[in-house]
């Protein structure tokens, strides 16, 4: 029970107070437990504006961590991730605005019981299953994420080849956009990933004789170039019109929700088992919430009713999308492959710190790695208090006019793509990366897998090559024992998931047919 | 979510956007393709060079967006636009006042083009008054300055208004 002895150092970290010199008295105070706190708020905030979402917000903020101690930083940034997860349902529910891509299933339910004037119940309803799903990823995250780093200290570079392979064929196969927009949009990180110095052989490539890209281009430029500008110009076409529902929230709404809920545990569970399958394999939040709404309403008695403001086509997407969204961490952890793009923006503050991601952290970084973990039980109870609490209050943010709200999201965007490099032709590549995010977006390209291919795109590369190093050049080393060969067979099933889905309903025929 | 556009307003259709985009990522795959044939895609003395991963990237690009051009070419039928052109008019009022903020940027900082990009929303897009446009556009403005300058001593760039201050 070494896990368990961890987790409670973790929480002395987390909980530990400091001497802070503020305004010239030395004080002594719970540092870490106050960045949690403003990370949640900050968090929430973002993901109740448009155009500013888990993974462009960490991005921005993330220069401001880089003279902080490596777990302070992290309870910062990954608060402001699960404040974001928790941010997105709060204008789903009330304005029939999903504040986040993977909030769109919640609106299908939370919003029709919001206009019946039942906000309180789905609120409440929204953050507890959030919370639940988030619980039981951290959970999973506790017990199984050293054993896999355990086993993933022995890979060597054809089996580090052989997850990245997996991670990404998965994409190609499980997103629910064109296998091929998935792969194009993909491959193009790869190739933006390579521009510039080349790791292995310290040769110049691709920079086609300009000197600005020789240092390459940073992945967090696009992720606030896409995933920020991107999104101001997406919501500007939309056409902004906030007329929201009030929220009325007290104690005793919640605890009768509370005791509506306790009925729906299977399908709480249920939940929690898709977001996590989902989460670990990069399909991400989105794709998971979905999954777990279509579900729901398959299998539920009420599922004729689904739409109309059923509690459970509340629970089932927010219990999947936190649990996607807090398992998308444990692939990062223990093998340094992140599950989503807000986990590869917190990927990048690793290397920013110093810290190589991937299995050695669990042996070489303890304290950093169980800090984060007891952070994220810690985040997650805080967080469902403060949003218990504070529902009227941030509520009132919507009500701030885009037309306030977008010039400073566009200032931060700036300052935050600035801030990387201090270079200012990665502003001019933000907005570069701004309309191009658009115009894919409208296009139906996925940008997770460019962002996470951006990032990834390096040490993909170098265990591709080192492993072709050490085998003379055969593309046999990637079948050559029973571990890799398993990952990369797993690798083509999910590559091809589609095709083999699609027989699979054929030889069903009729079974199908009717239960769709 | 925007799927179910209603087809009668007039715009650039979502076939052409999608075909010129398909067009556009192909290009850039063989500029890649071309990048790393320069580099060297064979085998050097010590392994593969620097062009072979780029190279079979390029060729992937290549192949995914000729598929999905042939794709897009052979589908018919659908009438959908991307955007009608009041809703692009919307995006570039985004846009363009974007870039001119990025430009001045390199003149006069952060701060002030940021008091520009502020009081040019405020009061050309959502028509605020004079008083609250003021208010705002220096304030926030002027708190970020002390948030990063002062607290977190992370230097942005900054113009002639702040050399003057010494800045």
């Amino acid at each position: 029970m070494e896990e368990i002895g961890n987790l409670f150092h973790g929480f002395a970290t987390v909980l530990a107070f400091r001497d802070m010199n503020i305004f010239g008295y030395t004080m002594s105070i719970p540092f870490n437990v106050i960045l949690m706190v403003i990370g949640i708020v900050l968090g929430i905030i973002i993901g109740i504006l448009p155009g500013l979402g888990g993974a462009n917000g960490v991005a921005i903020l993330l220069p401001l961590t880089f003279s902080m101690q490596p777990t302070s930083a992290i309870i910062l940034l990954s608060c402001i991730y699960w404040g974001a997860l928790f941010g997105g349902a709060i204008t789903s529910i009330l304005f029939n605005i999903p504040g986040e891509p993977w909030s769109v299933a919640t609106t299908f339910d939370g919003y029709p019981m919001a206009q019946q004037g039942r906000a309180g119940e789905a609120l409440t309803a929204a953050f507890t299953s959030s919370f639940v799903g988030a619980l039981f990823a951290v959970i999973l995250i506790t017990l199984i994420a050293p054993l896999v780093a355990g086993f993933a200290l022995q890979f060597g570079a054809a089996e580090k080849f052989a997850v990245y392979f997996l991670a990404f064929a998965s994409f190609v196969g499980l997103s629910k956009e064109p296998p091929f927009k998935t792969l194009a949009a993909m491959m193009i990180g790869f190739a933006l990933a390579t521009i510039g110095n080349d790791q292995i052989t310290g040769q110049l490539r691709l920079t086609y004789g300009t000197t600005e890209l020789i240092a390459g281009f940073d992945f967090l430029i696009a992720v606030i170039g896409l995933f920020g500008i991107g999104e101001i110009l997406l919501t500007m076409e939309e056409g902004l019109s906030f007329k929201g529902r009030e929220a009325k929230m007290n104690l005793s709404i919640v605890l009768q929700t509370w005791k509506k809920l306790a009925k729906y545990w299977w399908l709480s569970l249920r939940s929690c088992i898709i977001g996590c399958w989902m989460g670990i394999t990069p399909a991400g939040a989105t794709p998971a919430s979905f999954m777990s709404y279509g579900i729901a309403k398959r299998i539920s008695k009420n599922g004729k009713n689904f739409g109309n403001g059923e509690i459970e086509g509340v629970v089932a997407p927010e219990t999947a999308a936190h649990a996607a969204g807090t398992s998308a961490l444990l692939p990062m952890l223990a093998l340094g492959v992140p599950g989503s793009p807000t986990a590869a923006v917190l990927l990048g503050g690793l290397l920013i710190w110093n810290l190589q991601p991937g299995p050695m952290l669990f042996v070489e970084n303890k304290e950093f790695v169980w800090g984060l973990i007891a952070s994220m039980y810690l985040g997650n109870v805080v967080g469902l208090i403060i949003v218990l609490t504070c529902v009227p209050f941030l509520a009132a943010i919507l009500r701030i006019p885009f037309g306030i709200i977008a010039p400073i999201i566009l200032m931060f965007c700036s300052v935050g793509a600035y801030t990387v490099n201090n270079s200012f032709f990665d502003v001019i590549m933000m907005f570069v990366f701004g309309i191009l995010g658009y115009v894919l977006k409208k296009c139906n390209y996925p940008l997770a897998p460019l962002v996470l291919a951006m990032v990834l795109g390096d040490r993909a590369e170098e265990a591709f090559r080192q492993a072709l190093i050490s085998s003379n050049g055969s593309l046999g080393t990637f079948f050559s024992n029973g571990l890799v060969s398993s990952i990369m067979t797993l690798g083509l099933i999910a590559l091809f998931w589609s095709v083999i889905s699609a027989g699979i309903a054929r030889i069903r025929g009729t079974n199908a047919a009717t239960a769709a | 979510m925007s799927d179910d556009r209603n087809t009668a307003a007039s715009g650039p259709s979502q076939r052409n956007v999608e075909i010129g985009l398909a067009i556009l990522i192909g290009i850039f795959g063989l500029t890649i393709i071309g990048g790393a044939i320069k580099a060297g895609i064979g085998w050097g003395f010590d392994g593969p060079q620097a062009g072979f991963f780029p190279f079979y990237v390029g060729l992937l690009v290549v192949v995914a967006s000729a598929v999905t051009l042939y794709q897009e070419l052979t589908a018919t039928g659908s009438k959908k636009i991307f955007a009608d052109w009041g809703q692009l008019k919307q995006v570039l009022s985004v846009a363009i006042p974007t870039l001119v903020y990025i430009i001045m940027i390199a003149f006069l900082g952060i701060y002030v083009s940021s008091v520009a990009l502020i009081a040019y929303f405020m009061l050309v897009i959502s028509s605020f008054s004079y008083l609250r446009t003021a208010l705002i556009a220096i304030l926030v403005p002027l708190l970020t300055f002390i948030v990063f300058e002062k607290w977190f001593l992370v230097a942005l760039p900054k113009g002639p208004l702040e050399r003057m201050l010494g800045y």
